[in-house]
């Protein structure tokens, strides 16, 4: 079991994450080679990542060390080729390599804590709304309703165009930084918040719930208790999608002009330049940050689907 | 009934106005919409005449009530760029829109959910693994990249399919333009109903999947079988049946992406649809149009999630009850 | 490798095909923007008039190389110092058969002047039209004017009758309800017709049969579809989709080139683009320096002018497809350019120059940019801030969508720019336009140079500016030029980058010449 995969997982159901991890989950882990696959890239790529400052050959983000002189460079087994940099130079004279493992970091970042955000206020809104009924029900599905009418892209272009009108002041690569988040997070928390309402409006009618009711259990903790790990299936499944989908989002974000500047360069931010050196012949500066992003959502999801099955009461 | 109608109609309408409201306040600073409709010669004194002219000093409130008050009577102004009214501008995008987004949900329905069945019931086969693999490599890159991929692929190296437009399209009725009738517009609908259609293809095949697995363990499924009905109804009349709550839930959310990455692919086919439309708006600060948009799509919003919820009530009878 | 535009070369080959009547030829391009609406003096913007250029005709054309040719006016001479007189094209019809004639010259200069016209530089508004019979028509400047015509290539000649009988005199402005006539019908005397404009997706151009001019071109039909992504646009042109599209982005040059069936049109573009600092604030608004403005300091602006290593901008990031300049405009409008060579790039002497300035460690400094606006706008920041990063000077770029940047940087947000990148290309082909817009004191609400974003100010080169304005003989005017640019170019009022290059893609199969005003004019156009 890897660290960093127990982070979502333990925010979703804290009180059982421990008696799971104990028994089941580590059977179930050992007996899938895909997952310990991709448990392992997961791990390898979040290493990479987070500790790109002292791993990655070259500082991306120093200006000073770019040189014009240098851009373009084709990968290392290519002729023409600096063996100072792996993967190539982007248009800056660049090193991809240091931009991909420095870019990972960022897009890891804004990912988890939009989900994360995302999730915390959600699936509180989704049970007291489910659970309540009548008035609040309304008030929150109609919040919900507005946030929905108001997809990520168009938050996010909506509220970078608001908010640097009016900070525009501000130091552009933290700005850049907390739109994203706050943007990404706004657009998901609906899902969680309508998923779990519509699954808790089921479980409450239940005949445990309205047992637990009659003894005078206080509604809250039957709603974190009781109903809270019944949810847990769909809310995983949107989870593991989300955290990929945040940083893809953020990826398209890029691509409108609204995502993390090029001096602070996120994998997205590094596509969507690459993007235009597709036709030229420049194909890496493209293409290797897009295996990169390829990959780490895919063994992100690999991960998130099996933490699914393994942690959903009812398939055990 | 009738009051749960009228209950909703009315919070729909609050809804929209917040809408409204909470666009109308975000233009304020979306950028300056003189700079973009005069050229660099323009002197100071003119380009503050056109702003005069535009309302745009006039106080906050009054810009407002003048934006509703024209807006309840389906009056959105004549936008800034194009000089001509904005609900004309729409009319004519529209079909483009509606036509891209049916074709990429009937793509991710008609991939998605074979798949998800199949995923579901068969959970540890080489197959099933392959297909959630294949899947989440769709949305692992950005719809953007796809679609440009797309584009190098089919229309550059191998020159199979357009890279940009919809194509011929013919006419019907007064305003209405579809390209489902000539062979260039089939052609031109293939590259850009997959670009989008990919992640919601995506999402309900995973989803399907998930629910399937819940579903084939429950008792009532159990005892279906042991009742000796054959897998064929078991699988398809009980417990597909019991996964198209949520099923039914993500898809209608999944309206609001569609509608927003259709914008994304607007843009890289040059889809002549409203997305397009609006994200030029965008660009050029085109108030009325965005202005516009906004309002449409809160629209449709308002009027998918009250049929969502009218669908909860007949999909699954356990939550009438709870009403 | 690259397409050699020779206009005469193609006008004889021309000829040839024009007289054969043979297929209609359907000419399929696509531009990155949008033909917004077809009123003719509501935007004055290259694109639109450039596509209005085929369907309307000014008194005067320009042709292939930019030079002025009698087009709806025959000739024209100064009567007087102040009377200009234009003989005008007898036989003229309008695509739905009205009468070319000084009536309608007349209304036409009304009318461009007129409130919401965005072309009313055009004619000085105390300038009188007189007619002197239907085929001649005087104006009576102001005062002396050598550059009156300059720009009457752009200035449309409209239908006074049709124009009325659509209720169309007003100009278009966006404040009015209901959509003017004329910005979605069109009805000139060039060599196309109008035939359909479906805003944003397709705008159909057909061949004038009637037009007073032998046709060079063998076309029968255009179609023209904006195509804004860059990917997108050149895919259609590789895939033979379309015939032409621009522009083309300049790393997809050599791609275009090798496919067998395309290949690339380069050629100077008449933009100059340029870094600009705030020298009119006592203290920058985006600096760590505080109580002074380092910029006022002409050692500081000679060392960012020395830092910078345009040859290295221009070879990596623009392909070679830009000239390095000295200048603040382009050398093919202006006789003199060559005389003036700029600032050695030299890290070490701006370090120097920094040292003595006092900012031995350095500064800090905002630089706003926009990154879709010019060739490769936002990559040419970042290597400026990475080369300013090199001795010492740490930038902050801020590059944005240009409905924003220039929402920032202009006039009516009070000039909100420590540091930037502009582009400008005079209008009227003239350094005095260079000089009134650019390098003018202003005041802080911008009249004076009203796009001289950083206040550089100079009263010698105000002075020299109102000289030129009347000066009538050319050798003593560019003198009196030389002697403005000369100082602004010692004092680094702005520091000049490049003038960047126009790069259009072209199937094989069509021949067309580049102007390099970056317009597209079908009748310079033939396909087989």
């Amino acid at each position: 079991m890897t660290e960093t995969s127990e982070t979502p997982a333990s925010k979703k159901a804290p009180s059982t994450m421990e008696r799971l991890l104990d028994s089941d989950i580590f059977h179930a882990f050992l007996r899938s080679k895909v997952t310990i696959m991709a448990a392992a890239g997961t791990l390898i790529l979040f290493l990479l990542a987070f500790l790109s400052p002292w791993i990655a050959p070259h500082d991306p983000f120093d200006l000073a060390s770019l040189d014009v002189m240098n851009s373009y460079m084709p990968p290392a087994w290519i002729e023409g080729a600096d063996p100072a940099f792996l993967l190539g130079t982007d248009d800056q004279g660049r090193d991809i390599l240091s931009a991909i493992f420095y870019g990972m970091r960022i897009s890891l970042i804004v990912g988890f804590c939009s989900v994360i955000f995302a999730a915390l206020v959600g699936i509180g809104l989704g049970l007291i709304a489910g659970y309540m009924g009548g008035r609040i029900d309304a008030l929150i599905m109609r919040v919900a309703d507005v946030q929905l009418t108001f997809p990520a892209i168009l938050i996010a272009l909506l509220i970078d165009g608001a908010a640097r009108g009016l900070f525009g002041s501000l130091d552009r690569e933290v700005f850049s930084f907390w739109i994203l988040i706050f943007s990404l997070s706004l657009s998901f928390w609906v899902q969680y918040a309508r998923t779990v309402r519509g699954s808790t409006m089921v479980e409450k009618n239940k005949e445990y719930v309205q047992a637990a009711r009659v003894i005078g259990i206080p509604s809250w903790i039957i709603m974190l208790r009781h109903i809270l790990p019944n949810v847990t299936g769909p809310v995983m499944v949107i989870a593991t999608i989300n955290l990929a989908l945040a940083i893809v989002t953020e990826a398209t974000l890029s691509f409108l002009g609204v995502g993390m500047p090029i001096t602070q360069p996120s994998l997205g931010t590094l596509i969507s330049v690459g993007n235009d050196y597709l036709y030229s012949g420049e194909w890496w500066m493209a293409i290797f940050p897009g295996v990169a992003l390829a990959l780490l959502v895919l063994c992100v999801n690999l991960l998130g689907d099996w933490l699914r099955d393994a942690l959903n009461p009812k398939l055990r | 009934m009738l009051g749960f109608t009228i209950r909703r109609l009315l919070q729909a309408m609050i809804v929209m106005l917040v809408v409204a409201l909470l666009s109308f306040t975000l233009f304020r600073f979306v950028g300056d919409p003189v700079n973009q409709m005069v050229g660099v010669d323009t002197s100071i004194a003119d380009r503050e005449a056109l702003r005069e002219r535009l309302g745009l000093n006039d106080p906050m409130p009054v810009q407002f009530w003048r934006f509703i008050s024209n807006a309840v009577q389906l009056d959105f102004g004549t936008s800034y760029q194009f000089k001509q009214p904005v609900s004309d501008l729409f009319a004519r995008r529209i079909p483009a829109t509606l036509e891209l987004s049916f074709m990429s949900a009937i793509f991710a329905l008609a991939v998605g959910v074979p798949m998800g069945i199949y995923a579901g019931l068969n959970r540890e086969s080489a197959i099933s693994k392959l297909f959630l693999s294949l899947s989440l490599i769709g949305i692992s890159l950005p719809t953007f990249f796809i679609g440009i991929l797309l584009i190098f692929l089919f229309s550059v190296t191998l020159q199979w399919l357009p890279s940009f437009g919809r194509g011929d399209v013919v006419q019907i009725g007064s305003w209405w333009t579809t390209g489902l009738l000539t062979v260039s517009g089939l052609k031109a609908l293939v590259l850009p109903s997959i670009t989008l259609g990919l992640y919601q293809m995506t999402l309900i095949m995973r989803l399907i999947r998930a629910e399937m697995l819940e579903v084939i363990r429950t008792d009532y499924i159990k005892f279906a079988r042991a009742r000796g009905l054959p897998d064929r109804i078991v699988h398809f009349r009980h417990a597909l049946k019991n996964t198209l709550v949520p099923v039914v839930t993500i898809t209608g959310l999944q309206l609001g992406s569609i509608i927003a990455f259709a914008t994304i692919t607007e843009t890289v086919f040059q889809w002549p649809g409203m997305g397009l439309m609006f994200l030029q708006a965008v660009q050029e600060v085109d108030i009325p149009i965005m202005a516009a948009y906004l309002m449409l799509t809160a629209f449709l919003f308002v009027a998918i999630n009250f049929c969502v919820d009218i669908l909860y009530f007949f999909i699954d009878p356990r939550l009438r009850v709870g009403r | 490798m690259k397409k050699t535009c020779l206009a005469l070369a193609s006008a004889v080959m021309l000829g040839a095909f024009a007289t054969t009547p043979s297929s209609a030829e359907t000419l399929k391009f696509a531009f990155q923007g949008t033909l917004n609406q077809v009123d003719p003096y509501s935007l004055n913007e290259t694109f639109t008039l450039s596509s209005l250029g085929n369907v309307y005709e000014g008194l005067t054309r320009r042709n292939g190389e930019l030079e002025i040719e009698p087009a709806l006016a025959e000739s024209w001479e100064v009567v007087e110092p102040n009377r200009w007189r234009f003989h005008l094209r007898k036989g003229v019809k309008f695509h739905n058969g009205n009468d070319f004639t000084a009536e309608d010259v007349v209304f036409s200069a009304n009318r461009v002047r007129s409130e919401g016209s965005d072309l009313k530089t055009r004619i000085d508004p105390k300038t009188t039209v007189e007619v002197v019979d239907d085929y001649t028509v005087d104006f009576v400047l102001p005062g002396p004017n050598p550059i009156l015509h300059y720009e009457w290539d752009t200035w449309y000649i409209m239908d006074k009758d049709w124009t009325e009988e659509h209720d169309a005199v007003s100009v278009t402005s966006a404040s009015d309800t209901t959509p003017n006539y004329a910005a979605l019908h069109a009805n000139g005397t060039g060599p196309f017709k109008l035939e359909s404009h479906e805003v944003g997706v397709k705008t159909t151009y057909t061949k004038n049969d009637d037009w007073w001019d032998t046709a060079t071109h063998n076309l029968d039909t255009v179609e023209f579809t904006p195509i804004g992504s860059d990917a997108t646009r050149v895919a259609a042109l590789l895939s033979g989709e379309l015939d032409l599209v621009y522009p083309i982005p300049v790393q997809d040059i050599k791609r275009v080139e090798s496919n067998p069936d395309t290949s690339a049109l380069t050629g100077p573009e008449l933009r100059t683009i340029f870094l600009g600092m705030d020298q009119m604030r006592p203290e920058l608004l985006y600096s760590d320096v505080k109580g002074k403005n380092p910029f006022q300091d002409v050692r500081v602006r000679k060392a960012v002018y020395q830092a910078i290593d345009i040859e290295g901008i221009v070879k990596k990031i623009m392909r070679n497809l830009a000239e390095p300049s000295a200048l603040m405009i382009s050398p093919f409008l202006y006789s003199r350019s060559d005389e003036f060579k700029r600032h050695p790039y030299d890290p070490d002497a701006s370090k120097a120059l920094l040292k003595e300035a006092g900012y031995e460690d350095g500064f800090s400094v905002g630089m706003d940019c926009p990154n879709d606006r010019y060739v490769n706008d936002e990559a040419i920041c970042q290597a400026v801030a990475s080369m300013l990063a090199r001795v010492g000077i740490k930038v902050d770029l801020n590059a944005q969508p240009k409905a924003k940047y220039f929402a920032k940087v202009l006039a009516s947000n009070g000039y909100d720019t420590s540091f930037y990148l502009l582009g400008w290309t005079p209008s009227s082909f003239d350094s005095w336009n260079v000089l009134a817009n650019m390098l003018a004191c202003r005041d802080e609400k911008g009249n004076g140079g009203a796009f001289n974003l950083g206040g550089y100010c100079n009263e010698k080169v105000d002075a020299l500016m109102a000289e030129v304005l009347v000066e009538n003989d050319p050798e003593k005017r560019d003198a009196l030029i030389a002697e403005a640019f000369t100082i602004v170019h010692e004092e680094v009022g702005s520091i000049p980058l490049h003038q960047q290059g126009l790069a259009w893609g072209v199937s094989n199969k069509v021949d067309v010449v580049q102007r390099a005003d970056n317009q597209f004019l079908f009748r310079f156009v033939t396909k087989n």
